[in-house]
């Protein structure tokens, strides 16, 4: 195995034990970049220069350090705090990195360059992550499939005439053509399930304000969830004990307390009761995706859990919903993009973009606010009390992530609101801010497709139990594109 | 036909907390280098999130409460979507259909009461500075906390906007919430202003509101407002004398010209577009968390001029001179209690400090009563000395103590000063007044 297709776990190991160093990862990564990216097109920026800086400081960080297998030596103590250090982590182009160019995959930040770190890439670089570059998303996070980017769309690494799913499309690209160790990515109606599901990833999207937001351009601030794609559950509850916490910098992250999410990976999941949501499975799903769910199901029943149907009413609402409340937040956090103090002007918006603004403007106009916008909020009331039901009775929810498996570039392209279905799985856990993990469920006609497991608000922990066992007992994950 | 105003006032009043609304940065702004107390919050960058200021939200409820208002226990922020160059994020946070305080009121003299209609929080905005051709910003007032102040259309002349105006800002300073200067926008005053025949009133005796109102803008003085009203009142009534209603607009007031003048009318009105502000969670109070508010309310000016009224036996004027400010009630009050024991009574300690136009910065209350003292000493003087002088200077000016024989008492100021000079000791006036109709009246 090449180091560039490591987990997380196997990096750590790797560089702890000394067995490679961080430079050598780092390189790996970059010499799958200059091969692949060309075509992939993952990337925006490739932070090739500051890349190799970090790698050698995380290298010096790591030489200094005496591991003691007894774990007695103060010192080894640096790598508990440091968790990533020297391990290369790619970033949503929507995340702010001080000195580095952040364009939201959009025209008008073409040239902007953020004095500040967001919350979560300060926290990931204080763990010891290299940054090895930007990915590349649908400008301003809008679009399920990367091709509203303004640099081009993503091609999915398992087969290029499709997509990789997004609207985090870079990230999973990168990372499924082993590019980076693991990936950032940002959820604000399925952005990390879907395109983590279409490129046979694990992708969380945590509970609403489990992870800061500050610093990641908004798209949605009363949706958008921060999350990442790894290549294993392992991985996934590793990164979420970096980023997990209360940030004085964002007020709608409580001060729940963080858990440590590795702990519970192994304990199985004998008679844990997972309910299946009736209303998902006739929603037009496809063959492919119904055959492989329902093997899923078996195997989740094998490994011991009780399986319960459900019935989450107003599912069927949750995209219409949807499409009132994220244009009309959208049309709002736009509005600082005037080209007075940064980046390009307004001109430089892209279709989609000026789609939503017109939308969102218009529902939050005097006289419609309350025909849409208000009853839009209600039917958001009415999901969040489906799920309270519904966690009364089970434990978690199993569900498809996408209706369909990837789709062709330009299928979707020209007709938006076909485009805006393949959220349908996904949307309602973002209106009812819970938390999500999208797991590879197998593969329809050599194309990866992932279910999502669904939980109670902070209820990630259990999250990863379920997804681990999944994972383990099926091993969907460990297949790779061939690239 | 006679017209009467009808007025209602929005005052956006500065909070002096140490830092800003939504960010760490200092809210202490004016006068200092453009755009040096900003941050990525303030500036409206990419990603920068707003944490609301958790004193500013106590103080703005505690003028709520210190204006007779309602606390709701469930309050939330919303934004005000407009686009302007000094406003970074394209909305201002603010709060549109549940403030943090509703339904209070400030009694006015003779009983009348202004309804408050509601007192919310929002963020300032940065500044335009224009230089020949080109236009700079500076966002060091950028999220500074204001408070706006909204009344019922309850005001009937220029006189009781001006008096509800030093009250509002007479309270707000009690709190210590802002020092709300004119000079330097910590209170800026937005009337609104129509005329209705003075004779519509219904049934219920509650009057009917015009169906127009002109708001008029940019007004920073008192002085001001009052000519405002007073231009606004002449210019409506000419209008509506012609068979004409005026049109609703908002007006801006020209210091330089002395008049009103037209900015925006009706048909151009913003549509702010108000939705919930999703990166600040609502807030919800308990009871608990407002008494508590309310018992961090200090002796505000009315209740306080009272007591002094009634327990101090000052009169009305003196009390009112006395409380117009904190400082002055807390040095009077300190100084009422070191005359007591020296057998002071309050009135004298009030005469000093108004009469003389003490300035407390620089005399201790203690020392205040030590002159009080010495000045009563000196009057204590040799009364046969005093008899000499008085029978002296009488005698030297026959025509004035026939003049007062003759009712013409007036002129006993003058008697009194020509003693005053001659005798060399401060005399007190009253003491001397006594001794020279004593003269006359045996002479």
């Amino acid at each position: 195995m090449n180091l560039n297709q490591l987990t997380i776990k196997q990096a750590q190991e790797g560089l702890k034990s000394k067995k490679f160093s961080s430079i050598e990862l780092t390189k790996a990564c970059l010499k799958q970049i200059k091969k692949l990216n060309p075509k992939i097109n993952a990337f925006i920026t490739v932070c090739e220069k500051e890349a190799i800086e970090a790698a050698e400081n995380a290298d010096k960080s790591l030489a200094s350090q005496v591991f003691d297998p007894e774990g007695s030596d103060r010192r080894g103590e640096t790598l508990e705090a440091r968790p990533l250090l020297g391990i290369p982590i790619a970033f949503k182009d929507l995340f702010s990195t001080k000195g580095i160019k952040t364009t939201a995959g959009s025209k008008v930040l073409n040239d902007y360059i953020p004095v500040y770190d967001a919350t979560v890439v300060g926290k990931l670089k204080d763990a010891g992550a290299v940054i090895i570059g930007k990915t590349n998303l649908d400008a301003w996070a809008h679009g399920s499939s990367g091709e509203n980017s303004d640099f081009g769309a993503t091609l999915n690494p398992w087969n290029n005439e499709f997509v990789p799913g997004g609207s985090s499309s870079g990230s999973p690209a990168a990372l499924s053509a082993d590019m980076c160790i693991a990936s950032t990515g940002t959820d604000t109606g399925g952005s990390i399930r879907l395109p983590a599901s279409f490129c046979n990833l694990v992708g969380l999207k945590p509970t609403y304000g489990r992870v800061s937001r500050n610093g990641v351009l908004a798209m949605v601030s009363s949706l958008d969830s921060i999350g990442h794609f790894t290549r294993t559950v392992e991985d996934s509850a590793i990164l979420l004990n970096v980023t997990a916490k209360k940030d004085d910098f964002d007020a709608t992250t409580p001060g729940v307390d963080v858990q440590n999410y590795t702990k519970n990976l192994n304990k199985g999941i004998k008679g844990i009761k997972i309910g299946v949501p009736k209303e998902y499975v006739t929603k037009g799903l496809d063959k492919h995706v119904q055959t492989k769910f329902e093997e899923a199901l078996k195997d989740l029943e094998e490994l011991g859990a009780i399986m319960e149907e459900i019935s989450l009413p107003h599912t069927e609402y949750g995209i219409a919903a949807y499409y009132i409340i994220q244009p009309a937040e959208v049309s709002s956090n736009l509005a600082r993009y005037d080209g007075i103090r940064f980046g390009s002007g307004r001109e430089n918006f892209g279709g989609e973009a000026k789609r939503r603004i017109m939308l969102g403007t218009y529902t939050l106009s005097a006289g419609y606010y309350d025909a849409y916008y208000k009853k839009a909020m209600k039917v958001r009331t009415l999901i969040i009390k489906d799920f309270d039901t519904v966690f009364k009775k089970v434990d978690a929810i199993f569900a498809p992530v996408s209706p369909t498996p990837p789709w062709k570039l330009g299928e979707k392209i020209n007709d938006p609101l076909k485009m805006y279905l393949s959220d349908i799985f996904t949307v309602t856990a973002n209106l009812a801010g819970i938390p999500g993990i999208s797991v590879p469920m197998g593969f329809s006609d050599g194309l990866p497709i992932g279910m999502q497991i669904l939980g109670p608000q902070f209820s990630e922990s259990l999250l990863f139990q379920i997804g681990s066992a999944y994972e383990q007992a099926t091993e969907w994950h460990k297949r790779k594109p061939t690239l | 036909m006679i017209y009467k105003p009808v007025i209602g006032l929005e005052v956006h009043v500065e909070l002096k907390t140490k830092s800003k609304m939504f960010c760490g940065c200092s809210a202490d702004y004016f006068g200092k280098k453009p755009n040096t107390h900003t941050c990525p919050v303030c500036l409206g960058l990419p990603g920068a999130l707003p944490v609301p200021n958790k004193k500013a939200i106590e103080w703005c409820v505690m003028i709520g409460l210190a204006l007779n208002c309602n606390i709701p226990l469930f309050s939330k922020f919303d934004r005000k979507n407009y686009f302007y160059p000094d406003l970074p994020k394209g909305y201002q946070i603010s709060q549109y259909d549940q403030p943090f305080c509703q339904k209070g009121f400030i009694e006015l003299s003779k009983e009348k009461k202004i309804g408050i209609t509601r007192v919310h929080m929002e963020e300032d905005t940065g500044k335009l500075l224009h230089q020949g051709d080109s236009t700079l910003i500076d966002f060091n007032r950028s999220g500074v906390p204001l408070v706006e102040i909204v009344t019922e259309p309850d005001f009937e002349s220029a006189i009781e906007v001006v008096e509800y105006l030093k009250k509002l800002q007479q309270i707000v300073r009690y709190l210590g919430v802002s020092d709300a200067d004119m000079e330097k926008g910590g209170m800026r005053l937005e009337p609104n202003i129509s005329l209705r025949e003075s004779n519509t009133t219904n049934t219920t005796n509650k009057q009917i509101l015009p169906i127009y109102k002109v708001e008029v803008k940019n007004i920073n003085s008192f002085r001001f407002v009052e000519k405002a009203i007073a231009y606004e009142t002449e210019r409506q009534k000419e209008i509506l004398e012609s068979g004409k209603t005026p049109i609703q607009e908002t007006r801006g007031w020209d210091e330089v010209k002395n008049r009103t003048v037209s900015q925006r009318i009706k048909e151009e009105s913003m549509d702010y577009r108000y939705f919930p502000e999703a990166d600040i969670p609502p807030i919800r109070w308990v009871e608990s968390q407002i008494s508590n508010l309310k018992s961090q309310i200090p002796e505000l000016p009315d209740a306080k001029s009272n007591r002094f009224k009634n327990e101090l036996s000052l009169s009305i004027y003196d009390s009112d001179i006395l409380t117009k400010d904190k400082e002055t009630a807390d040095y009077f009050e300190e100084a009422v209690k070191v005359g007591k024991a020296h057998d002071i009574n309050p009135k004298q300690i009030a005469n000093m400090l108004i009469n003389k136009k003490i300035n407390i910065k620089n005399v201790l209350p203690g020392h205040l009563i030590q002159s009080i003292l010495t000045s009563t000493q000196t009057t204590a003087i040799d009364e046969n000395e005093l008899k000499k002088i008085v029978k002296e200077i009488l005698e030297k000016n026959p025509k004035a103590v026939s003049d007062y024989k003759n009712g013409k008492i007036q002129v006993i100021g003058f008697l009194i000063g020509q003693v005053k000079q001659t005798f060399k000791q401060p005399l007190d006036t009253d003491q001397l007044k006594k001794a020279i109709e004593k003269f006359i009246n045996t002479h």
